[in-house]
C-alpha cells in the first residue's frame, strides 16, 4: 500500500502539471460543446484548428525547454520572420526551395545562439535582452524589406511543398510533422542528456555547475533550440501562405508565450511539460477559434485569453509551490 | 590498514597569512575522522586541499603510499576523494536519481540516457547508504527529502562516483536530532562498505559520537590527535579542545 502511496505520490510530482492542462481542454471543449453544439460538431471548425496548431507547436515546444533551463525569449516572434524572409528571399531567387528550407532553419538556429551568447556572456536579463531583440530584428526586417511582402508561389511545384504542407486524406501535412516534432521533443527533454541537464541548470544552476555540467553551453543551446522552432513556424507558415509578409509572426508572441504557461510549464525553471504545452496550444489554438463558433465577437477573444492564462496559473497553483 | 590519504607537513599560504602550517593528518580505510576547531582554525583550507581546491606550497600529498605532485581537484576525484558540501549540489525538484547521476548520466549513443538502469543502481544505491522508508525511492523529488535525507542522498551519488574517502562538510547544520541520527547512519553504512569519511562539524557532540579518531585544528596547526579509545565523554574531547587550543 505505501509502495503503491510512493508510486502515485512520484507520478502526480511527474505528470500532475501536465494531467491539468489536460483537465483545462477537457473543460474548455466540454463549455464549447454545451455553448454551441451544431458548430462544434462540424469538422470545417476543427481543421482550422488543425492548420493553427502547428506552428503554434513549433514555437510553443522549445520554449519549454528555455523556459525550464531558468531563461525567457521573446525575440522568437522576429526570428520567425527573419528566417521566413531568408526562406522567402532565396526561393525568389531561384534557389532551390529544400536548400532555402535549411538555411532558413540554419539562420534561426544562429539568431538563436546570438541572442543566448548576449544574454549569458553578458549576464543580461533574458526578459529584457530579448525583448530589445525583438524590436531589433524587427526593424532589421522591415527596413531590408522596405515593409513589402515576398510572394513565393513557385514552391508549389517543388517536391517540398507537398511533403511538408501538402495534403494528405484531407489532413494538413504539417499536423504530421508537428506530432513528430512533439514525438521527438518528449524524448529529447525526458530522456535525452540535453533536456535532463536543463532541468537540473534551470533548477539550481549552481548545484550543476559544481557537478560538472556546463551551464551557460547548455542555455545557448536552449537559445539555439527556440530559433530553430521560431524558423521551422515562420517558414512553414510562409510556405502554406505562398507568401512572405514583414509583420509576420508577431501575432504568435504572446500566444506561444500563454500556451507554455497555461500548458503548465512554471516560469521559476527546473520544470517542464512537453505534453502539457500541447494541450496548453490546444487551449490557445481553440479559444481563438472557438469563441467565435460559440457566436460572440471576436472582441471577446483577447478578455478569454486572459482569463484562461490567471485561472491556469491559480490551478497548477494547487499542484504545489516550489521546493527549494 | 592502508592509508587512503596522507598529507605530510602541509604548508599553505595566501600573501602573508599562513592558513596551513605544517600540517599532517591521514585517513586509513574504513574510519571516520572527526575534525574540528575553531572558526578560522584553518578547517576550510584543510579540507579544499585535501580535495584538490588548492595545491599544499610546501609538503607532500600522499596517495595509498604514492607521493602525488601537482595536486589538483581532478587528481583529487581520480584518487576516489569526495566533498559533500553545505549546500550538498543538489537540485531539489528532480528525482533522486536524477541527483546521483547528475553530470554523469549513463548514455546510450546520441546522449539517450539508460533510464532504467539508473534507476536500479539508484535505488540500490540508497538503500545501501540506508534509506528505509517505504515512501522514498529513486523517482521521489529531492525537494519532498529532510535535510538529513537530502545529506544522504549526496552521499550516495559521492559512492557512485567511486569515492574511498568522503569528506563531509558540517553535514549536521541546522539539522534536529532525528535528521543528525539519520545522517549518522548513512555515515556508518558508508564505513561499514570499507569507505572512509572526513567529518567536520561545530557541534563537539556530534563530531564525538561518529567518529573514531578526532583531529583538532588551531590556527593552521593540527594541534591534537587522539582516538576515540583514549577517551571517553564528549566533555573531555572538549576539555582537551580547550586546553590545546590557544596553548602552543
Amino acid at each position: 500500500m505505501s509502495n503503491n502511496n510512493s508510486f502515485l505520490s512520484n507520478y502526480f510530482h511527474r505528470n500532475g502539471r501536465a494531467l491539468g492542462s489536460i483537465g483545462y481542454f477537457v473543460l474548455l471543449m466540454v463549455i464549447f460543446l454545451i455553448g454551441a453544439p451544431e458548430a462544434w460538431i462540424r469538422p470545417n471548425l476543427h481543421q482550422s484548428v488543425f492548420v493553427m496548431m502547428p506552428t503554434l507547436i513549433f514555437l510553443t515546444i522549445p520554449l519549454v525547454f528555455l523556459v525550464a533551463s531558468g531563461e525567457i525569449d521573446l525575440s522568437f516572434a522576429s526570428t520567425y520572420a527573419v528566417a521566413a524572409y531568408v526562406f522567402a528571399l532565396l526561393v525568389k531567387n531561384g534557389i532551390d526551395p529544400a536548400i532555402c528550407l535549411v538555411l532558413g532553419i540554419f539562420t534561426g538556429a544562429a539568431i538563436g545562439a546570438l541572442v543566448g551568447t548576449l544574454i549569458v556572456v553578458f549576464r543580461l536579463s533574458s526578459l529584457v535582452a530579448s525583448l530589445g531583440v525583438l524590436f531589433l530584428l524587427r526593424g532589421v526586417i522591415l527596413l531590408l524589406s522596405n515593409s513589402r511582402s515576398i510572394t513565393i508561389m513557385e514552391v508549389e511545384n517543388h517536391w517540398i511543398y507537398p511533403l511538408l504542407v501538402g495534403n494528405f486524406y484531407g489532413f494538413p501535412m504539417q499536423i504530421f510533422w508537428a506530432a513528430i516534432f512533439v514525438i521527438f521533443c518528449y524524448y529529447f527533454f525526458n530522456k535525452h542528456v540535453f533536456g535532463i541537464h536543463i532541468q537540473h541548470v534551470g533548477d539550481n544552476s549552481v548545484s550543476a555547475e559544481q557537478m560538472g555540467i556546463n551551464v551557460n553551453a547548455v542555455k545557448i543551446k536552449a537559445f539555439m533550440f527556440v530559433g530553430i522552432g521560431s524558423a521551422i513556424g515562420g517558414i512553414f507558415t510562409t510556405m502554406i501562405t505562398y507568401t512572405f509578409f514583414p509583420t509576420q509572426g508577431f501575432g504568435y508572441l504572446l500566444l506561444a508565450l500563454a500556451a507554455v504557461f497555461v500548458g503548465g510549464t512554471p516560469y521559476w525553471g527546473g520544470l517542464g511539460t512537453i505534453i502539457g504545452a500541447v494541450f496548453g496550444v490546444g487551449i490557445i489554438a481553440y479559444m481563438e477559434i472557438g469563441i467565435i463558433a460559440i457566436g460572440w465577437s471576436g472582441e471577446w477573444r483577447q478578455f478569454f485569453n486572459g482569463l484562461i492564462i490567471l485561472l491556469a496559473l491559480l490551478g497548477h497553483r494547487l499542484h504545489g509551490e516550489r521546493v527549494r | 590498514m592502508e592509508n587512503i590519504i596522507e598529507l605530510d607537513n602541509v604548508t599553505k599560504r595566501f600573501g602573508g597569512i599562513t592558513a596551513l602550517n605544517k600540517a599532517s593528518l591521514k585517513v586509513t580505510r574504513g574510519e571516520v575522522v572527526g575534525l574540528i576547531g575553531d572558526n578560522g582554525a584553518g578547517k576550510s583550507t584543510l579540507i579544499k586541499t585535501l580535495v584538490g581546491v588548492y595545491s599544499p606550497d610546501e609538503g607532500d600529498i600522499i596517495i595509498r603510499g604514492k607521493k602525488v605532485n601537482a595536486w589538483n581537484a581532478l587528481k583529487a576525484r581520480e584518487s576516489g576523494i569526495e566533498t559533500v558540501f553545505q549546500d550538498r549540489a543538489l537540485t531539489p525538484q528532480q528525482s533522486i536519481v536524477k541527483n546521483i547521476f547528475m553530470g554523469k548520466e549513463l548514455r546510450y549513443p546520441f546522449g539517450f540516457i539508460k533510464e532504467k538502469e539508473q534507476i536500479i543502481e539508484a535505488n540500490r544505491l540508497i538503500r545501501e547508504i540506508g534509506f528505509t522508508s517505504k515512501l522514498i525511492n529513486a523517482e521521489s523529488p529531492v525537494g519532498n527529502l529532510s535535510g538529513g535525507e537530502r545529506q544522504g542522498v549526496a552521499i550516495a551519488r559521492a559512492i557512485y562516483n567511486k569515492a574511498e574517502l568522503i569528506v563531509l562538510d558540517e553535514p549536521t547544520n541546522n539539522l534536529s536530532l532525528n535528521e543528525t541520527q539519520k545522517v549518522f547512519d548513512f555515515v556508518l553504512n558508508v564505513k561499514k562498505s570499507n569507505r572512509s569519511v572526513l567529518f567536520i562539524g561545530h557541534n563537539i557532540y556530534h563530531v564525538y559520537d561518529i567518529s573514531d579518531r578526532f583531529v583538532i585544528l588551531d590556527r593552521g596547526e593540527v594541534v591534537h590527535q587522539l582516538n576515540k579509545d583514549d577517551i571517553s565523554t564528549p566533555e573531555e574531547l572538549m576539555k582537551i579542545m580547550r586546553d590545546t587550543i590557544g596553548a602552543h
